[in-house]
Parts: structure tokens; sequence; C-alpha cells
């Protein structure tokens, strides 16, 4: 292939690039720094300090952060059963616990939603068999758990796929040299699954600090994190520049996240499944 | 055996936490009943009347348009884009790998602002066709990291091959690197396909009043209330995923059969 053929076939793609990814984060960032006369202002950014913007902010580190740990700790036992039973990356077994990761994620909250209801699913085999309702529909409990439903499958998928990776005669070797399954587990097989298990924290840690439609379906919108407060600017209060300055912070905040993550990132095994 | 014991069961129990929900939706769409506590008998009416909803019906033919127009425009796109990343110097090919990924690690919610803020900006109307854009947008990245690694150096030599012989570019590619590379292009396809089904969030923000996506539909009802016609399309939803899913999974396998032989 010629230069002149490259740089041809590459153009739709430059140009798309530009027009919908860089020129619209240059937009995003004006906004954040003006205000409605189109002077400049940091107002916007320093407005994640209000009161409730930063209650927001803190309620969606925790919430976010609870979740990911739960995921993880659900899932770490799981992706190690999977890997030991050899049943191979194409297997049904591990495509039933990578298929809900493609199921339309707001169906997957609204059946929550039909099992947690005050008169839902839960609370009417509760009743019937006369027992106390459980009432934590609109909590952060509910949160947390349509969270943890949401994103678990992106837990497991990168833990697996680097456990898969470990050569098993590494792990054999430290048997034979007399570690017992403590040890094998502490200093050869969790060290060897860091790459999976940080990019599975990014995957459902990121995804569950910006999510909007958790929290308004399950917390029947009154607990706002900060996801719905940026929304809440945007749909409601029609205040963009504001939306676009804590937009910029959540950004600020991914790449922080992520720059930890950077070299490990294994992004990709969504992509091979 | 004890151990066995217990690894059953927590996959099990794993298995049932992740689908219980799912075919709870499954049951109630057969529910004749209009509670979701108590089971009426068997009955096909809220798929009668998922047919007959049409702001359901316009929903789910916006969607399928969309996330078939938009992974068509992004394979197309994408391909093309591929075969020339796949060629390039190493300055040159970082720059564009780290563009494409800027929409995989930003959130959803911010690609959506930004892009709801550009239209606005540039005065474009919003609708089916800024809802459109958006989703090849995302679908982009998606499509490339698919194809990228088929087109890995080795295979590249029987495209020199084919050139040597005399054929054209044009031939070459469609004789010998797209056949070669033709998994790659149905599962970054069959991938945009889903990920637009899926999507929420960017679709919310760039599609303005008047018009739904499944998934924008959905949200606006949980507020008033979920129809069961919704559970009825829950299930044709779940299906469909399913039979993509098998499919992606097939031409993967396909893939693999192939690098054995």
């Amino acid at each position: 292939m010629n230069k002149k053929t490259k740089n041809i076939i590459i153009l739709p793609y430059t140009i798309w690039m530009i027009c919908f990814i860089i020129v619209p984060l240059l937009f995003m960032i004006y906004f954040g720094f003006t205000n409605k006369l189109n002077q400049f202002t940091i107002e916007n950014i320093l407005s994640i300090f209000n009161q409730d913007n930063l209650k927001s902010l803190i309620l969606s580190l925790e919430l976010s952060l609870i979740s990911t740990i739960i995921c993880l700790i659900i899932s770490y036992p799981l992706a190690l059963i999977l890997k030991n039973m050899n049943v191979g990356k194409s297997s049904f077994l591990v495509f039933l616990f990578i298929l809900p990761m493609w199921m339309n994620s707001l169906l997957r909250i609204v059946a929550w939603l039909t099992l947690l209801e005050k008169k839902g699913i839960i609370n009417s085999f509760l009743l019937l068999l006369g027992l106390p309702r459980l009432d934590i529909i609109n909590t952060p409990i509910a949160i947390v758990l349509g969270m943890v439903y949401d994103f678990l499958p992106f837990m497991i998928l990168p833990i697996y796929n680097s456990l898969t990776k470990i050569d098993d005669n590494t792990i054999n070797a430290a048997y034979d040299l007399g570690a017992n399954f403590f040890n094998v587990l502490i200093k050869i097989i969790i060290p060897l699954s860091m790459p999976g298990i940080i990019s599975g924290i990014t995957m459902v840690f990121i995804p569950s600090l910006t999510t909007v439609a958790i929290p308004n379906i399950l917390g029947g919108g009154q607990i706002l994190l900060i996801g719905n407060v940026i929304e809440q600017e945007f749909i409601q209060s029609s205040n963009w520049h504001r939306g676009a300055g804590l937009s910029i912070v959540l950004v600020i905040f991914i790449l922080i996240i992520t720059s930890f993550v950077d070299r490990h990132s294994e992004k990709d095994d969504k992509i091979l499944m | 055996m004890i151990k066995k014991i217990i690894k059953n069961s927590y996959l099990t129990l794993m298995v049932l936490f992740l689908y219980v929900p799912m075919f709870t939706l499954i049951i109630l769409s057969f529910n004749k009943s209009r509670s979701r506590a108590t089971w009426g008998g068997f009955s096909l009416n809220w798929y009668k009347e998922m047919l007959n909803d049409k702001a359901i019906m316009n929903a789910l033919w916006n969607t399928i348009l969309i996330a078939l127009i938009s992974s068509v425009i992004a394979v197309v796109i994408g391909t093309l884009a591929s075969l020339a990343i796949s060629k390039m110097k190493r300055r040159r090919k970082s720059f564009y790998l780290g563009i494409t990924n800027i929409p995989m690690l930003n959130a959803d919610i911010v690609t959506g602002i930004s892009l709801l803020l550009s239209f606005i900006a540039f005065g474009i109307s919003l609708g089916f066709k800024t809802i459109l854009l958006a989703h090849i947008t995302f679908n982009l990245p998606y499509v490339i990291l698919s194809i990228l690694p088929k087109l890995a150096k080795d295979e590249q030599s029987l495209q020199d091959a084919a050139l040597d012989l005399g054929a054209s570019e044009v031939e070459a590619f469609f004789k010998v690197t797209l056949p070669d590379i033709m998994p790659g292009v149905l599962s970054g396809f069959l991938l945009a396909f889903t990920m637009s089904l899926d999507d929420f969030i960017i679709t919310y923000f760039t599609k303005g009043a008047g018009i739904n996506t499944l998934s924008t539909l959905i949200y606006s009802q949980t507020k008033r209330g979920v129809k069961p016609s919704i559970y009825a399309l829950s299930t044709i939803i779940f299906l469909l995923v399913f039979i993509i899913l098998v499919l992606l999974n097939f031409f993967q396998n396909k893939k693999k059969e192939k690098v054995l032989k």
C-alpha cells in the first residue's frame, strides 16, 4: 500500500474523530470555563464544592467503591473456580457468566426494580411466608445492589482472562517446593493476575461512579449521585455551563483513576470475550 | 468431595444471582394478571399489547435502524482506518490508537454531554440523525479494536504477494485482505450492533424531544410505572442478544479452528 492510499483511507476516520471526539471535548472545556455571557470563569468548576454537589460526589465515590469491592470479592473466587475447571474460554459455562454483560443494562435494572419494589416480587413472597418486608428500594443499598448486578461481568471477565494466562507449571512448581494453597494464592496467583484485577476495578468503578440510570430507577430519584447532578443541570435547569464544569471535574477524577492503571489496562478483553 | 460441593454451589448461586432477575421479567411477560405478585395463568396478551403499542414499536424500529446503520457505517470507516493504522510507523500509530481509546476510557455521560454541546453549538437540531452520529462515534473504536489484531504483520505478506502478482490494490483488498480479516470485521459489526442496542446515556443526551430508542423509552416508563408490555419486549430483546452472542462466539471459534489447522 503506498503512502497516498494510506492517507486517503484514514481520512474519513480522522475527520470523524476530530469532529465528534476532539471538537466536542473542546466545547465541553469551553462551556465549563465560561458563563452565560461567554466570559471566562472557574465558578462552574468550583461549584463542585457546593454543599449538595460535594455530598453527591462523595456519595458516588463511596457507593462505587463499595460495589467495586463487593464485585472483586465475588468475582475472584468465581474466576478461580472457572479457571481450575479447565473448561476453556469458549465453553458454555464461561459464556454464561459473560452473557449478561451484553443484555440491555436498563432492562437489568428494571428487573431489580420489579423484584425490590414495595409491592414487588420479593415482598410478595415474604408476605406469603409471613415474614417482615424487605424495605431497601430507594435506599443506597438498592443502588449498590444495582451496580454490583450491572457491572459484575466486567470484573469476572478480565480476572478470568488473566488467570487463564498463568502457566500451570508455575503453580505446580510452587506446590512441589512445599507451598500450601494459601501461599500459592498470595505469592503466585494473585500477583500474576494483578493486571486482570486492576482492569476489572476500572471497568466497574468508572461506570458506577458515572451512572445516571441506576440511582434514578433504584434510588427513586431521591438519592442524587454525581451523574444525576450533571444530568439535572442539563435536562432540568438548563445550566449547561455548570453541567460542563462538573463534567470536567468528573473527567479529572477518571483521569486520576485511569492513570494508576493505564499500564496494566486490559480493556480490549471485552472485545475478545 | 466437600470442596467440590462448595465450588459447585458457589457457581450455581452466582448463575442464579445473574439470571433469576432476568428470568423473572420473562416469566412476567407471560402472566395473564397485571399484578406482579400473582400468577393469573399463561397468556400472550402483553405481546399483543406490545405489538399494538405505537410508542414501543416506534422505539423498537428506531433502535434497530440506528444500530444497523451506525454499525455498518462504523464498519466501513473502521475497516479502512484499521488497514491504514496497521501499516503506520510507531509514533503515528500510537497517536491514532490513543484517539481511538478516548471514547472507550471516557465515561459515557461525558461523551454524551460533549456531543450534545457541539450539536447545539453548530445548530444541528437534535433527533434521529444526532443519535446516529453519536452511535457511529462510540461504535468506531470497537470495530477498529476488533479488526486490528487480525491485521498482524505475518498475514500481510499474502497481500504483498497479490500485489507482486499484478493485482491492483482494490483487487488485493477484496480478494485477499478482506476474506482474511472477515472474522474480525464480522465480530466488530456484531459488537457495534450490540453496543448500540444497549446504549442509554449517550442516546439520552443526544436524542432531543419526541424520539425514543428502547433504552430511553424504558427509562421514561420507570418514572410512571413499568407496563407489562415492556416485559414482553425484554423477552424479545434477551432472545435477540442471545442469538447475536451465539453467532459472535461461533465466528470467533471458527477463527480459532482455522488457526489450529
